[in-house]
């Protein structure tokens, strides 16, 4: 009895949202990342082409403050080699949290928080925003496509038209992908070939979108390879003791429950 | 212990004597795990141990999160990154403690409507359920207060409305409302005893877990027939059970692991979907965000809330009839609370003798809708407020009110309900084959 009110509990919820699945989010693109799904990972190369488009335009104006430099050298994110890391801190000036004074930024220094233009922060930005809330507002999309938050990033940077307009003597520019449409972001912001990539790849404004947009979801969890591998071992064992219990429960009532009557 | 006869623990000579005529302790763990349970518990029957494990899990990750993190205003939401990156093990025990509130909702929620289903909550079982109504509440209250703690923008607009409603209260509302919140608005003060509260909550929770568990090992468990195991004599209540050990823990063990299964696949693959990301944005008291929305397991009640505004002609004739006390905001929090306490009196409220639902055709109907109801009241309390949301919320508010005020002390009269078997082992056999055979 239990059951069928479940069932047609479920139900009813299945059919308030299967009519609206062809709705849909018009602003937020769907970008298939390599980190998607339980089995997949970030990719070393896209999260360098990443952090190189993250220091030669967003940092500008943006910061990271929750992020350790030293963290591009572990497993499972950036990997770059400990020199390289150490090479990259030195071009960075901290302020020293004790002498209060400025200097070169070591590996165990954060990146620095950046809030000179009014630019949020970037360090958890790729979970602060979802991309995908449908349909009706149920968010079940969610289960298939993931939060959306790297496609937020994605849809921003590739999301403007190219019009602007003066409020209040701040210039806001169009772009489908933010809410409300008009944004203080310039739409300059990032252009295609607004870098060099090292390893060939195609500096297209898609292509840099992408790119950074997969550095910050690993900005935002540098742990994700871990936590999906530990859930991994997890699902694993507990399927195993799963079916061993099923096993040991069936032997234990048998003594107790007959086979079931039909009626 | 009373209740239903079964044998006791007896010491052997010796060390066991000493310590049983020092401290019972063995006698009463034995009396615990060998309690005669109705052999026919179906898998709703699953849930208090799930509840019992959630909130161990809730406790050990909690003590452990609390050992890094930091209740202040400036540091609590960079403590809580630094948790998710640099403590060992920190991004599983974080998940792991917010999912787990959520697992424990559901769980929750999955053995309330059990009980609703199969009337749990009749005599002589009366004390068992309103314990576990003060449970449940003071989960709401600890679930609320733990979402605080890392002062994300969804805490601090979160704690500014719900504290907003101590405000409501006539005379007093103000004063509780800067008592509650340490200050004039939510701050410094309101965080560090958000922390206090939501570290001691638990083990009041665990205490009247125990409590609750003692209550229903006296009366016996309620099983799906509703009809009580026979204790005239010992033979009988063996045909009619089973003890606790092994039968039930095995069983219970199975399901917890089916559960833990699933669990720890939302933990490890999809941790924020349950999650508001608005959370990730540090609490900003100068930017309030465009919806303020509770996590999903309290939007039935917030709901009902939200649904008694001033367009609602009962509220607007209350606040007539009462020469303005009470207005819409002081209604809306009297009918969230009179939703929860309306359920808690479902002992007194539901008037039939029959105990199960399997045999009232009547009342499984309606049950059906209630179950239906609270699925639209969480999708109602989801939606940015409309027209429409408005209108379902009110009918959906309604109905649960109704269900418990009007339709359970009335089915008890109108209904004619089906035969029930004279006992379990009858109904057992009617539906299970000998064993032996």
């Amino acid at each position: 009895m239990f059951r069928k009110i479940a069932i047609s509990a479920v139900s009813a919820l299945t059919l308030m949202t299967g009519a609206a699945w062809a709705e849909g989010e018009a602003s937020t693109t769907d970008v298939a990342f390599s980190f998607e799904g339980p089995f997949g990972k970030f990719d070393e190369h896209q999260l360098q082409r990443g952090l190189q488009v993250y220091t030669e335009v967003c940092s500008a104006c943006h910061g990271l403050k929750f992020l350790r430099i030293g963290a591009l050298a572990e497993p499972g994110g950036p990997n770059l080699p400990e020199d390289q890391v150490k090479a990259y801190a030195k071009n960075i000036t901290v302020t020293d949290a004790v002498t209060g004074e400025d200097r070169v930024a070591t590996p165990a220094d954060h990146f620095p928080a950046n809030t000179g233009a009014g630019a949020p922060d970037l360090s958890v930005m790729a979970k602060a925003r979802k991309g995908f809330s449908g349909p009706y507002g149920l968010g079940t999309n969610q289960l298939f496509k993931g939060m959306g938050g790297p496609e937020h990033i994605y849809s921003i940077i590739t999301g403007f038209t190219g019009e602007s307009k003066e409020v209040a003597g701040v210039t806001l520019y169009e772009n489908h992908a933010f809410p409300g449409g008009w944004m203080a972001m310039p739409n300059t912001a990032v252009a295609a070939d607004a870098v060099t990539y090292a390893d060939g790849t195609e500096a297209s404004l898609e292509n840099e979108a992408e790119d950074v947009a997969a550095f910050l979801m690993w900005a935002a969890e540098p742990k994700m390879m871990t936590r999906k591998e530990s859930g991994f071992k997890a699902v694993l064992l507990l399927g195993l003791l799963s079916v061993l219990l099923y096993l040991t429960n069936k032997k234990l009532w048998s003594k107790v429950k007959g086979k079931k009557l039909a009626h | 212990m009373a209740g239903i006869p079964h044998d006791h623990y007896e010491p052997k000579p010796g060390f066991q004597t000493w310590l049983h005529n020092r401290l019972p302790i063995v006698s009463l763990l034995y009396d615990t795990l060998m309690l005669p349970t109705p052999k026919n518990l179906n898998w709703m029957w699953i849930w208090g141990i799930v509840l019992t494990f959630c909130l161990a899990l809730q406790i050990v990750t909690g003590i452990v999160l609390a050992m890094h993190y930091t209740p202040n205003t400036d540091l609590a939401f960079a403590s809580v990154e630094h948790i998710m990156r640099d403590v060992n093990g920190g991004v599983m025990l974080r998940y792991l403690h917010a999912n787990g509130a959520s697992l424990f909702f559901f769980a929750v929620y999955c053995h309330i409507f059990r009980g609703l289903f199969y009337g749990s909550y009749k005599a002589p079982r009366e004390v068992t359920w309103v314990i576990g109504m003060i449970i449940y509440f003071l989960m709401i209250a600890t679930a609320f207060m733990g979402y605080v703690l890392p002062w994300g923008q969804m805490s601090f607009w979160g704690a500014t409305v719900i504290t907003g409603l101590f405000g409501a209260i006539p005379g007093v509302g103000t004063a509780l409302q800067e008592w509650l919140l340490g200050g004039f608005a939510v701050g410094n003060a309101t965080l560090n005893r958000f922390f206090s509260l939501h570290y001691l909550l638990p083990f009041v929770i665990a205490g009247l877990v125990g409590v609750h568990i003692w209550a229903f090992h006296t009366t016996g468990n309620n099983n799906p027939t509703g009809v009580e195991v026979r204790r005239t004599s010992k033979a009988e209540v063996e045909a009619d059970t089973v003890p606790f050990w092994p039968y039930y823990v095995i069983k219970d063990l199975f399901a917890l692991a089916v559960i833990m299964m699933i669990f720890f696949a939302i933990v490890g693959f999809m941790p924020n979907y349950l999650g508001d990301p608005d959370n990730y944005i540090q609490a900003n008291p100068l930017a309030t965000p465009a919806h303020i929305v509770p996590e999903w397991y309290l939007l039935p009640f917030y709901a009902i809330l939200r649904t008694f505004d001033n367009t609602v002609w009962v509220v607007q004739l209350v606040h007539f009839v009462t020469f303005g006390i009470v207005d819409s905001k002081l209604f809306g929090v009297i009918a969230m609370a009179g939703a929860i306490l309306a359920m808690a009196l479902a002992p007194w409220l539901d008037t039939s003798s029959v105990r199960s639902g399997r045999y009232r055709p009547m009342f499984k109907a309606w049950f059906a809708v209630l179950v239906i109801d609270f699925v639209v009241l969480m999708w109602c309390g989801s939606q940015v407020p409309s027209a429409f949301t408005g209108w379902v919320g009110l009918i959906a508010s309604t109905y649960w009110f109704a269900y418990f005020l009007v339709i359970l002390p009335l089915l008890g009269v109108l209904e004619k309900p089906l035969l029930q078997p004279v006992s379990i082992e009858a109904d057992f056999k009617s539906h299970y084959a000998d064993p032996a055979e």
